[in-house]
């Protein structure tokens, strides 16, 4: 296994070589596996140690151990951070929901072939590439009030102009259409993907048993196609979640003036770089990734389920 | 055939094209819309009358290739986007190899849960390394940074692409003399090059995107184009004829990759998503 089955003469880099294909395994993994522990385990294990210390300010500065002071004032403020996790829930929760809805209408009507489809499919990659804070700008002029082509179209159809996204009241709901309107294009492909491999058997049964379209959908293509689903809605849910660039770039540090746009992640930010309270920062991201991860394991558990 | 014909029955046809026309429309219009903008002067652009009658001028792309700067900044998020790339592909594509042959679950999660991970988490640490090290506001951590997005993605694409080639090729090279790595050089990774173009090209996407890696630890020097494009508001007034030419500029270069690379752009976005 370990020597080298040739019949020219040893060279001075076959003992190395010998040795790196006898530990191919680690050899190949190896880079990779200490480039993640450098940049993710010990920042984590970093983050770990700041959340129990009271560090702000500068990080040269000395700082003392609070333990799970920063915890407990997270965890009991209502003003900034309960607010935080709801919008960043009910964000996800509607966004995600309308792109899995839509998506799955669209990646259906994709399903057969049919003259255009082919341009369809690549008009809706655009959102998909285009750069998020290019995005962020380009709906900010169409979403602005006096200008933007939104408040033209209601004045077309006869409606009141809106504040949009300057809205406090609007703000969260308009960018949640944004998302929808940037990331509804990758569900569609999750799902297309999955449909295009479910086989055409039971479909043909159903349809003879005399089965209507939303019958055939509903008992026979859906659950062929849960783990493809559960799948989009995992990756959706986690970087809806992680929503930064379109939400900053929109309404600034702190999520606007009266923070209506403030989900955990833009939270977090203000905390460590605008207020530079890193102690209590630390605490907040990990709560945060806590969640995330929570997120992940009971999607993750559902995707892993025998189709019954 | 008479159930498939009431299913691709004209009305179904017809419905189905209008439903399509209008999400197609929904897709294109926003990026219409800018690419319109870019061309006019502010003037038209607080002009409702105008929004589709108007004089073309390439004033606002004249002003903003004129500031040095940007030029500079398309020249960072290259430099970036290619060196995060290539070093990435560098690391990823032989450890998505060894994770697939060996089947390494602790390894590959770990790698994958950065993909998970919320960059903010990292961002406070990563400002002090890099800082004690004097690397903030230099490439290097801005490539690592990067190469921080990039490496799960390589693996994620690439575990699937290596599950398609069967172990028997490896086996026949090792045969004819080649070593286990050696024959990974020379007969495996020929065989995966479509793979590696969807890596490489999405990882050039998600790079050239990046907003906040760059936000933190880039120097005035050393700016992205959506770091630059944002440091365009702030001010009183907007410049948005300016600010739609520079958003078309930073986009133009992902549409026209999407449109040529479109088939590796689909299997990248999909990658892993349909296995079980």
């Amino acid at each position: 296994m370990s020597t080298v089955v040739t019949g020219r003469p040893r060279r001075p880099w076959d003992g190395f070589s010998d040795w790196a294909n006898k530990h191919r395994k680690w050899v190949l993994a190896a880079p990779a596996i200490i480039f993640v522990i450098a940049l993710m385990v010990v920042p984590l294990l970093y983050t770990v140690v700041l959340s129990f210390t009271d560090a702000e300010g500068s990080i040269q500065r000395a700082f003392d151990f609070v333990w799970f002071e920063n915890y407990v004032s997270i965890l009991t403020d209502t003003a900034r951070f309960w607010p935080a996790v709801w919008r960043t829930v009910i964000f996800t929760a509607v966004a995600v929901t309308l792109e899995m809805t839509i998506g799955m209408a669209v990646a259906l009507l994709l399903r057969r072939p049919f003259m255009g489809r082919g341009l369809i499919r690549v008009v809706m990659l655009l959102p998909l590439v285009a750069t998020p804070v290019a995005v962020a700008m380009m709906w900010l002029l169409i979403f602005e009030p006096t200008v933007g082509f939104a408040n033209q179209l209601l004045g077309w159809l006869g409606l009141p102009a809106q504040g949009w996204i300057s809205d406090p009241s609007t703000a969260l709901g308009t960018l949640m259409l944004v998302d929808v309107w940037q990331w509804t294009p990758m569900v569609i492909l999750i799902l297309l993907a999955g449909l295009v491999g479910l086989p055409e058997e039971q479909q043909e049964a159903a349809r003879i048993d005399g089965a209507s379209n939303w019958q055939r959908f509903w008992h026979v293509t859906l659950p062929m196609l849960k783990t493809t689903v559960i799948a989009a809605l995992l990756l959706r849910s986690i970087d809806a979640m992680k929503t930064f660039d379109l939400l900053y770039v929109t309404k600034g540090t702190g999520g606007g003036s009266s923070h209506e746009v403030e989900t955990l992640n833009i939270y977090a930010y203000a905390l460590s770089f605008d207020y530079n309270e890193y102690g209590m920062a630390a605490a907040l991201v990990l709560i945060y990734f806590l969640i995330i991860v929570g997120v992940l394991v009971v999607l993750n558990m559902r995707r892993k389920e025998k189709v019954r | 055939m008479k159930a498939r014909s009431s299913l691709e029955s004209r009305g179904f046809v017809g419905l189905r094209a209008v439903l399509l026309i209008v999400f197609g429309l929904i897709c294109l219009a926003p990026i219409v819309w800018m690419l319109l903008a870019s061309f006019k002067t502010n003037i038209d652009i607080y002009d409702p009358s105008s929004t589709f009658s108007f004089t073309p001028t390439l004033q606002n792309y004249s002003a903003v290739f004129a500031q040095a700067d940007f030029l500079q900044f398309f020249f960072n998020s290259l430099v970036i986007g290619v060196g995060s790339t290539a070093l990435s592909l560098l690391i990823g594509v032989p450890a998505a190899f060894s994770m697939q042959r060996f089947g390494m679950a602790k390894s590959s999660g770990l790698v994958l849960l950065s993909r998970v991970i919320p960059h903010v988490t990292l961002l406070v640490p990563w400002y002090f390394i890099f800082a004690s090290l004097q690397m903030v506001g230099g490439y290097s951590s801005l490539i690592i940074s990067h190469m921080f997005i990039s490496v799960p993605l390589i693996v994620w694409v690439m575990i699937g692409v290596f599950e398609g080639v069967p172990v028997e090729l490896e086996e026949a090279a090792r045969v004819d003399g080649l070593t286990h790595i050696g024959a990974f050089r020379r007969i495996v990774i020929p065989l995966v090059v479509p793979g590696i173009a969807t890596s490489a090209i999405l990882s050039f996407i998600f790079s050239w995107n990046n907003f906040v890696f760059a936000l933190v630890l880039s120097g005035t020097n050393t700016r992205t184009l959506p770091v630059a494009i944002f440091n365009f508001i702030g001010y009183a007034s907007i410049d948005w004829g300016a600010l739609m030419a520079a958003c078309v500029s930073i986009t133009a270069p992902m549409i026209v990759m999407a449109l040529l690379g479109q088939k590796y752009v689909v299997a990248g976005m999909t990658a892993g998503a349909v296995k079980g």
